[in-house]
């Protein structure tokens, strides 16, 4: 059975993050900004998978679950931090009427 | 033992008037500053009488080879200026006792004037320049407190302010002129200072330190161009203007080049230029100064001017390498011009501090013994033949007729002019009617007051012939009349201003000449006051352009605006409001963190 080396894991969680960070830059619709932000904890928790998966020498063969454990956290996290951030989202477009970051520029002046 | 005796006198005195009396015992005060100062004459008259040893000095600070001492000087140089100080200083307490009666601070009055003869006995005792610069602040000292006796008023506190900053700028130059003597001639001690060594590192650097040493005498002799203070002095008590700013203190400029003079020798100032200066500046001195006084109508004014002007004759003489003619003159001056003072004093007592003459007159009938006392005084600041200050201005019109011709007709104009004002004085003053209420019913003084005019009226006529009071070494007065060029040209001068007083003054009820020049001392207060306020405003334009543009623009204002400005520079063009820019930037920082922690 052909498995990806940690490199490719590594590469392919970067590509996730960075195609994430650009969408939180680029993207106007804040719904699509909250997705991509999903996308680079995504990417960093499949890091952790990785490296978890790669150190097994400390452990006599089997993967170091700590990293394995953190994820879980993370997308329990994610979870909660989704569910506030959809009804911020929610409660944005109530007052505003809009979801374009284009016209929220309140943080200045 | 006794010389200690005599130079810690008035010390005690002024010790226990202002420590132990103060105000509550004034009338004791009073008494004991004229016990002490009387105790100090008999002193000095048995000092002349060579009854005592000289006690060793006693070193006072010793650093290395170098010792600043506290020691006697033992020449006659000394003894005769002794005289002097303690004498008139004694007469000047007996009068004080009645003019500053019902002073309301009589302790303070007699405190200071002790603590004014302890210092001068300090500058005439002095063996050494160090000992002497003390005592000389001193005197500053005593004559501000003096002069500032009634400093409720304005114009005398402000007069003794002027008396004292004039001095200081004197005596900042007195003090290097100090130094550079102490280099040049080898040491501090006048008994010990090295004449050849003095002139050998050539006459431009002697010539410097004689000029700074004088710029000393300058100060406290009221010469040009710092007599300013000398005129405003008269704000003080008359006593005090006759003790201090008359006879001894004044005079200390004179007694301190001569006794500079005598440690270095004549032949050696011989061959230094720089003495002309001297003798010049006394020159001018008195020449203005002669002229300032023949439009004054304050008494006290016109005889501070005489005193300048005399004061004048004594430098000249000292200049032109003769400060025994000086120190001849310097004598008798003290005694008349003490006299003329008091006289003045006694006058002003009964006029209740009438101080112009043109609102005096008649007052030869009123005062008769004031008058002819304040007569024989102005018979010898004039110069009749035979009373005291003719044979001293002869003694000072013979060295200048010997050494500088033109100072010689100077002194001659000087002459002439003296006995202008002073008769002047006394024609509007004395003779004619009384001008105003106060002079119609002024009275005799009292005896207290009389008899030290009387005693100083008997010094105005001797002192040339006790020849054992003159303060002057290795000097015999030539006292013998005898009939030539000098004594005509002296004479002529006299009856020349008599002449001219006689013609203009006499029987007028005011000024019948004007000349703005003179009565306003040739602008040179107010030319002083044009430099001072000229050289503050430039000084406060430098300050402020410090403050305004340095200090406040550029260093306070500049650290603000540099933090003002790179905050505007965020606010404006960081802070966009768009949350893309905010996440761009927070994402470059982020890859910048890594980039410079992973990869450095």
């Amino acid at each position: 059975m052909a498995t990806a080396s940690l490199t490719e894991y590594l590469f392919f969680s970067g590509l996730l993050f960075a195609i994430g960070l650009a969408g939180v830059i680029i993207r106007r619709n804040i719904i699509v900004i909250f997705m991509c932000l999903e996308m680079m904890l995504a990417a960093a928790s499949l890091t952790l998978v990785a490296f978890s998966r790669a150190h097994t020498e400390m452990n006599h063969g089997l993967p170091d679950y700590d990293g394995q454990m953190l994820v879980f956290f993370i997308i329990t996290v994610a979870a909660a931090e989704v569910a506030v951030g959809l009804a911020i989202i929610v409660a944005l477009y109530r007052a505003r009427k809009t979801i374009s970051t284009d016209t929220l520029t309140t943080l200045k002046n | 033992m006794t010389l200690w005796l005599l130079f810690i006198l008035p010390l005690v005195s002024a010790a226990l008037i202002h420590f132990v009396l103060k105000q509550n015992y004034a009338g004791l005060a009073a008494k004991i500053g004229t016990l002490f100062t009387f105790g100090t004459l008999v002193l000095a008259i048995l000092w002349t009488r060579e009854v005592f040893t000289i006690p060793a000095s006693w070193t006072w600070i010793s650093v290395g080879s170098f010792d600043v001492k506290i020691g006697f000087e033992n020449d006659q140089l000394a003894k005769g200026m002794m005289i002097v100080v303690t004498g008139i200083g004694f007469l000047v307490h007996v009068f004080s006792l009645a003019y500053m009666e019902d002073d309301d601070a009589k302790a303070r009055y007699f405190g200071n004037l002790s603590l004014f003869m302890f210092s001068m006995t300090g500058i005439v005792l002095a063996e050494n320049f160090i000992m002497m610069f003390i005592f000389w602040e001193l005197v500053g000292l005593s004559s501000y407190l003096l002069i500032g006796h009634w400093y409720k008023k304005d114009t005398a506190a402000d007069a003794a302010k002027k008396a004292f900053l004039s001095n200081r700028i004197g005596d900042f130059g007195f003090l290097i002129g100090i130094l550079m003597t102490w280099i040049l001639a080898g040491s501090l001690v006048f008994s010990n200072m090295d004449g050849a060594a003095f002139i050998s590192h050539g006459e431009c650097l002697a010539g410097i330190a004689v000029l700074l040493v004088f710029c000393g005498a300058i100060g406290k002799s009221a010469q040009l161009p710092l007599h300013v203070w000398l005129p405003d002095a008269m704000e003080g008590p008359t006593p005090v203007s006759a003790l201090i700013h008359a006879a001894t203190m004044v005079a200390a400029g004179v007694y301190m080049m001569a006794r500079f003079f005598g440690a270095i020798g004549l032949e050696a100032l011989a061959a230094v230029p720089a003495t002309q200066v001297i003798a010049w500046i006394g020159g001018i001195t008195s020449l203005v100064a002669a002229l300032m006084a023949t439009q004054q109508n304050d008494i006290k004014k016109i005889l501070a001017y005489s005193t300048l002007s005399q004061l004048g004759y004594m430098v000249m003489a000292v200049g032109l390498l003769n400060p025994n003619a000086g120190m001849f003159h310097l004598y008798t001056h003290a005694w008349f011009k003490a006299l003329l003072f008091l006289g003045s004093g006694a006058v002003i007592y009964s006029c209740h501090h009438e101080q112009n003459i043109w609102k005096m007159g008649g007052l030869l009938k009123k005062m008769p013994i004031t008058a002819v006392t304040f007569l024989i005084g102005t018979f010898a600041l004039t110069a009749v033949p035979l009373f005291s200050g003719f044979f001293s201005k002869e003694a000072i019109l013979h060295v200048a007729h010997e050494k500088n011709i033109y100072l010689f007709w100077v002194a001659l104009v000087v002459a002439a002019l003296t006995s202008f004002y002073m008769f002047r004085l006394i024609f509007v003053a004395f003779l004619g009617e009384p001008k105003d209420d106060h002079a119609k019913h002024a009275t005799e003084v009292e005896s207290r007051m009389f008899i030290p005019l009387m005693i100083l009226a008997a010094m105005a006529l001797a002192s040339p012939f006790i020849g054992s009071l003159i303060p002057a070494n290795n000097f015999t007065p030539d006292t013998t009349p005898h009939f030539n060029f000098l004594t005509g040209c002296s004479v002529v001068a006299l009856l020349a201003g008599f002449a001219l007083v006689l013609v203009f003054y006499k029987g007028k009820k005011e000024d019948p000449i004007s000349i703005p020049l003179f009565r306003n001392k040739f602008y040179i207060d107010e030319i002083y006051a044009g430099i001072v306020k000229w050289f503050q405003d430039i000084l406060a334009a430098v300050v402020h352009f410090l403050d305004e543009f340095i200090i406040n623009g550029m260093l306070v204002g500049g650290f603000t605006r540099l933090a003002q400005g790179t905050g505007n520079i965020f606010r404006n063009h960081a802070q966009s409001g768009k949350l893309s820019h905010y996440a761009l930037i927070s994402g470059v920082g982020v890859l910048l963190a890594i980039y410079f922690t992973v990869f450095n």
